[in-house]
């Protein structure tokens, strides 16, 4: 086993994702803490433009495993280029973001390797040694404290708690990873990918969101936050009634039983803040609690407020917004 | 077509979460359930029984002794059998162990296709029942909306970042739902009643003729969210609380 330190680069839409970055700075603690490298692994096809811009963001050696096989994501086959990598290169602990890809292939490679996994990490409490992981339970109303057991092992950490890495002042080295993989032989074929909000910010990568309530009162509600939204270069997020009310679709919904956000910046318009929309952005550094009822919940995890009506407020805010930014 | 369903019980997610002397998580006193994301999957499979496409749905948990108030549950529901594995021997937050009983259990089951919640609202940690398919060598289908079984394969639509996919896999394979995807039902008194003759079943290790597996993970401590003082409240016209609270988010928090 070498010393070296492991981090998936995840890419979408031929970009390198923002979260993996962050993976490569967490990883950078870790691997000093060891007396060893960080290893960026890419996966995927026709990957010479991503090859480069990868070999950029702070690892030490960037490994590529380049198969026409890889040209769509599937779990299988991404589980078996990314093990098949991380031998060839010596093993080590393996990094991943908390994304869907990082939820659909950490635990199979984790268990493929015989391996311990922490999920969702926000937080290295010991580097060295038997690291020591902090992660949220309960939808972040508590957090545990993990020490891994083996000293090689898979972490997933959530996007936006870790500054990213520094890039790198030269290119990393690029080594050509090959990976046996036979089409024929996989159990799940990709019949169809549907984009949604093609273009937008991922709400679980956004630096800043912008949510509504039912205290927007209905889907010209949300029309009125998206200028807001665009002046912050902002998400749009909604609470779980909303959602349930069709004022947006459900693929913007924060909370326990929606998407796990923690941006730096996160604006609560007409929302009253059950705990279950709070498990979902508690951890989000900056909260601004805009609502008529000045004792709902949101107030009290908030860290500025303005009690009054989003309807009256938000155009306002925007206003100030555009005239501060300008 | 054989389903086997794996649940979890878990705390209300209604519940507040506190401390106890020993620094884990207060328990005692919150209502106990079956995890929300394992109830789509249970209604799922109930529903795939009561169109004829399945025969027979097995709900599998690994779980203390009032456990069994989550399998009678999915039994109320609809299940058929139930089995319980205790989890007193095995380090109960670690994947890795859980996993590894119930891969143990099943390998000796007969089953087409494995559902799962795609989280667990306690530890959030996405990874059993993918490690479970892993052991099995079974394909997966993660964090699903909908699903349709046809002659040796299932086809579901899995809602990834940005995007949904549509996937389908050959049989025998894991499928883990996500919330959308129907509607759970309340058992009814008469179901209750009824559940209470299905089988139920309790194995322990030794049944399944396996050692406790040694952790790869420990929980060392617990701590709480860390409690705000507060919002600090902006007043005056829309126009004046607005250009305050622009103001700070400036130069105070400065996050713009």
């Amino acid at each position: 086993m070498s010393q070296d330190v492991f981090v998936f680069i995840e890419a979408q839409h031929d970009a390198i994702r923002p979260v993996a970055n962050q993976v490569v700075g967490v990883a950078r603690s870790i691997a000093e803490a060891r007396g060893g490298k960080v290893v960026g692994l890419l996966i995927g096809a026709g990957l010479e433009g991503l090859s480069s811009d990868a070999a950029s963001i702070g690892v030490d050696r960037l490994a590529v495993v380049d198969h026409a096989a890889l040209a769509t994501y599937s779990a299988e086959s991404y589980t078996t280029a990314v093990v098949g990598a991380l031998e060839q290169q010596g093993g080590g602990p393996l990094f991943f973001g908390n994304t869907s890809i990082g939820k659909d292939i950490g635990p199979r490679i984790a268990h493929r390797l015989g391996q311990g996994m922490v999920s969702d990490v926000v937080a290295i409490e010991q580097a060295d040694d038997k690291p020591r992981f902090r992660r949220p339970i309960y939808a972040g109303k508590a957090f545990c404290t993990v020490e891994v057991q083996e000293a090689e092992y898979v972490v997933s950490i959530r996007a936006n708690s870790f500054p990213a890495a520094e890039a790198a002042a030269s290119p990393a080295e690029v080594v050509p990873v090959e990976v046996n993989l036979d089409p024929a032989t996989f159990k799940v074929q990709v019949k169809e990918v549907i984009e949604r909000d093609a273009g937008q910010v991922d709400l679980t990568e956004a630096d800043v969101i912008v949510s509504g309530g039912m205290g927007v009162k209905g889907p010209e509600g949300f029309e009125m936050l998206k200028p807001l939204a665009e002046v912050l270069g902002a998400a749009v997020g909604a609470s779980r009634a909303a959602v349930l009310a069709d004022f947006i679709h459900p693929s913007h919904q924060v909370g326990q039983t929606g998407k796990t956000v923690s941006p730096n910046l996160y604006i609560a318009c007409g929302i009253s803040g059950a705990v279950q929309h709070q498990a979902g952005m508690s951890t989000s550094k900056c909260i601004v609690a805009i609502n008529t009822d000045a004792d709902a919940p949101i107030f009290e995890i908030a860290d500025y407020g303005i009690v009054g009506d989003a309807a009256e407020v938000v155009p306002a805010l925007t206003e100030q917004l555009k005239k501060l930014l300008a | 077509m054989r389903l086997i369903v794996l649940v979890k019980q878990t705390l209300t997610t209604e519940a507040r979460i506190a401390l106890n002397d020993s620094g884990g998580i207060e328990d005692a006193k919150i209502k106990k359930v079956v995890n929300p994301y394992d109830e789509f999957a249970v209604e799922e499979a109930v529903q795939l029984r009561e169109k004829g496409v399945a025969e027979h749905v097995t709900v599998v948990t690994v779980g203390p002794e009032s456990a069994v108030e989550a399998s009678r549950h999915c039994l109320a529901m609809g299940a058929d059998e139930a089995v319980r594995i205790d989890d007193s021997e095995i380090e109960s937050t670690d994947s890795f162990s859980v996993a590894e009983v119930l891969g143990a259990a099943l390998k000796g089951m007969e089953f087409d296709l494995l559902l799962a919640g795609q989280v667990a609202v306690d530890d959030n940690a996405s990874q059993v029942a993918v490690r479970v398919a892993e052991i099995l060598g079974l394909p997966q289908i993660n964090v699903v909306s909908k699903i349709e079984l046809g002659e040796g394969e299932v086809t579901a639509s899995r809602e990834a970042d940005g995007q949904t996919e549509v996937l389908t896999a050959k049989l025998p394979a894991l499928v883990t739902t996500d919330k959308g995807i129907n509607k759970p039902r309340y058992p009814t008194l008469p179901n209750i009643m009824k559940a209470k003759k299905k089988p139920l079943t309790i194995k322990s290790l030794s049944d399944l003729g396996i050692a406790a597996p040694t952790p790869k993970v420990k929980v060392v401590a617990h701590t709480l969210r860390p409690a705000k003082q507060g919002a600090k409240i902006f007043a005056g016209t829309p126009a004046e609380a607005a250009a305050q609270l622009a103001e700070a988010l400036r130069n105070e928090a400065k996050v713009i």
